[in-house]
């Protein structure tokens, strides 16, 4: 993908934090994020479990009403500060100009309405269009993200779909009001393994031809690999890495993306007796470790780390990382350790 | 849909069949009990429990005996009470059924009403001082027994005040038919109506508040959101009519119980003639023809409301109209 220009600017979050009071103290879930999407552009966000990935595109599309979560930062969508428009105002963002589907399609939709309804009630919160063609929308749009019968199936319920279908019907209700901007939580994560493949490739084509920009959230390095354009890792409320897919996965700066690189299971290689595992688990949010916060299961660490908090930033690698390590010794012992997918090509 | 509706009348038929069948055996041939002396009432003469031998048929075999009983329960209606002087029993169930029907259907439109208001009001004003306040007024609803209630609602409004402009316009206790008088119906069943839901509307806004909050962490909520609907329409299209289900299934136990003859308390307090005061009168003067009689046609109400409830639940939930 050719670097877009800044013109193409849709989404920039800037200094984004979230954190919600609870009985044990304050839970800082999102420290400081930022980052930038670009019309028609995919960006991946991975991260393990409640590193605070989810949060923050929840917190984008402001669906987070726990009266306990506080919100710092600025959301900026084609130059709107989305964190200060009312809710009415957001109300005609969400789902007309960014629409989110989630991870578990058998939850997601509503069980006692067909799914037709479902569709025609969200194109008519935003198109003034009569009820008639809001349902020859919604057959086309079925039948857009490949529902065989889509004539007939428009009046079936969601019980009467598999899980992959019903992922299918959350993809056509997002795109139904051509979003600029599509949030995708997990959509492969409740998914068989080729089904997933088939629900990837229907949002590769789909982003082509709806021309939205994808945010992709997964936990997944091969859902990454298959579609986004840019990557920001996750890890414990902050962004440790962020780059083009190629600078990340084949330059990998992060001791943190190297454990998530290593740990893909590969058919290409002998296999060896144990898959790679990241030691440790990540931080309690309420007691963070002074200095880097994966330093406790980084075997890279040293004296600096302990004190010192590393910045999101360029440090001679061409793309942005927050260790304290320098380039040199990263790629030298990145090599010898998890042997990430180029660690050849780059000693 | 229909399917499933012949299917369920199919399966009320059969179960009418059944609670007949059970009523016939434990009325007729509990052991050691003779029916005939049972159904003659207190004090009986030898005479009047031969005739009821012969009328019964109780000398011949079980399967006869059983049709001539539901012939005198359904075909001829001749069913005869012999402690209250030949009192007709089923005419006087058809009787007293409509006393029942009025007053039961009109607490449950008030109770469904109110209480869909209460458990709304609560859910939405989650977080305030209101939630909290509504809830305690719903169980001091469910706390009142409705026949401590009634009688001080009798002892206010017909008594003590009852001169003063607020109930003055009150009628005296008892019943007038909705077909000679509407207006007068209206007037004499509003405080048994009022008494009667009390219960009822606390019971039902706690269950509908709590089946809505649970509603509100459920993903397709969360999805109705993210589609930029309006929070009302989220409320009442998604939240409020999945948590329905519940509400509904409750509300057709109730109403059965209620018109086969559990309102019989508020009947007795307010000296409505319905099912529930037939009852009561002769249990106490262990009328067993009556009570048969009622015990039958209690079941009967209890089994089309349970019938109709699983037809609105499945208009409700499409998912139990396969099962």
């Amino acid at each position: 993908m050719s670097s877009p220009g800044a013109s193409d600017l849709l989404l920039e979050v800037r200094d984004l934090r979230v954190s919600f009071r609870t009985e044990d103290g304050i839970v800082q879930a999102v420290d400081g994020v930022s980052f930038t999407l670009h019309r028609g552009e995919v960006l991946g966000i991975v991260g393990e479990s409640g590193s605070g990935k989810s949060v923050t595109m929840m917190t984008v599309m402001r669906l987070i009403n726990d009266p306990n979560a506080v919100f710092e930062g600025e959301v900026l969508y084609k130059g709107r500060d989305l964190m200060k428009l009312s809710q009415g105002e957001m109300r005609d963002v969400r789902g007309a100009e960014i629409a989110m589907i989630f991870q578990d399609p058998m939850t997601s939709l509503n069980p006692v309405y067909t799914v037709g309804w479902q569709i025609v009630e969200q194109l008519q919160a935003h198109e003034g269009i009569s009820r008639r063609q809001a349902q020859s929308r919604s057959v086309e749009l079925l039948r857009a993200v490949g529902i065989p019968n889509a004539e007939t199936r428009v009046n079936d319920y969601p019980h009467q779909f598999s899980g992959g279908m019903r992922q299918r019907v959350m993809i056509a209700m997002g795109l139904s009001c051509n979003p600029d901007l599509l949030i995708a939580d997990e959509p492969t994560t409740a998914l068989d393994v080729t089904i997933q493949a088939q629900i990837l490739e229907l949002i590769k084509r789909l982003r082509r031809e709806f021309d939205s920009a994808v945010v992709l959230i997964t936990h997944d390095m091969g859902v990454i690999a298959d579609v986004a354009d840019r990557v920001n890792v996750m890890y414990a409320g902050r962004v440790v890495e962020h780059g083009q897919k190629s600078q990340v996965f084949y330059d990998p700066q992060h001791p943190y993306t190297w454990g998530l690189l290593g740990s893909i299971p590969r058919l290409d290689r002998p296999r060896s007796r144990r898959l790679p595992t990241i030691a440790g688990q990540p931080p309690s949010m309420l007691a963070l470790p002074d200095g880097c916060r994966f330093r406790p299961r980084c075997a890279q660490a040293f004296d600096r780390c302990a004190h010192e908090d590393p910045a999101l930033a360029e440090r001679g690698s061409g793309h942005l990382d927050a260790c304290l390590l320098t380039v040199e010794q990263k790629r030298e012992r990145r090599a010898a350790t998890v042997r990430p997918a180029a660690a050849e090509e780059s000693a | 849909m229909l399917a499933f509706i012949v299917r369920r009348l199919i399966g009320t038929v059969a179960v009418v069949f059944a609670i007949t069948l059970l009523v016939f055996l434990i009325f007729f041939h509990t052991p050691g009990v003779d029916p005939a002396r049972q159904l003659a009432g207190r004090n009986p003469n030898p005479d009047t429990i031969k005739l009821i031998r012969h009328q019964y048929g109780l000398d011949r075999p079980l399967p006869v005996q059983y049709v001539i009983l539901m012939k005198k329960l359904f075909i001829s209606r001749d069913l005869t009470s012999y402690s209250n002087q030949g009192l007709k029993v089923v005419p006087a169930i058809a009787a007293a059924a409509p006393v029942t029907l009025s007053l039961v259907f009109g607490a449950a439109v008030i109770w469904v009403i109110v209480a869909i208001a209460m458990g709304l009001a609560a859910a939405v004003l989650r977080g305030t001082v209101w939630d909290p306040i509504l809830m305690v007024l719903a169980l001091i609803g469910i706390s009142m027994p409705v026949f401590w209630l009634g009688e001080m609602a009798n002892l206010i409004i017909q008594s003590r005040y009852h001169d003063s402009f607020l109930f003055s316009w009150i009628p005296p206790l008892g019943y007038t038919p909705l077909t000679s008088d509407p207006w007068m119906w209206f007037k004499q069943l509003l405080v048994p109506w009022l008494v009667l839901s009390v219960l009822y509307i606390g019971l039902y806004a706690r269950v509908l508040r709590n089946s809505l909050l649970e509603t509100e962490s459920e993903d397709y909520v969360r999805t109705a959101r993210a589609k930029g609907i309006s929070e009302r329409r989220v409320l009442l299209r998604h939240m409020l009519r999945t948590s329905m289900i519940t509400f509904v299934s409750l509300f057709g136990l109730d109403l059965g119980v209620l018109i086969g003859g559990g309102a019989l308390l508020a009947e007795v307090v307010f000296g409505l003639p319905g099912v529930g005061l037939l009852t009561y009168k002769s249990l106490t003067s262990l009328d067993l023809p009556v009570i048969m009689a009622t015990v039958v046609y209690g079941a009967i109400f209890i089994v089309i409301a349970s019938a109709l409830v699983d037809v609105a639940y499945a208009y409700l939930d499409p998912r139990v109209r396969l099962a």
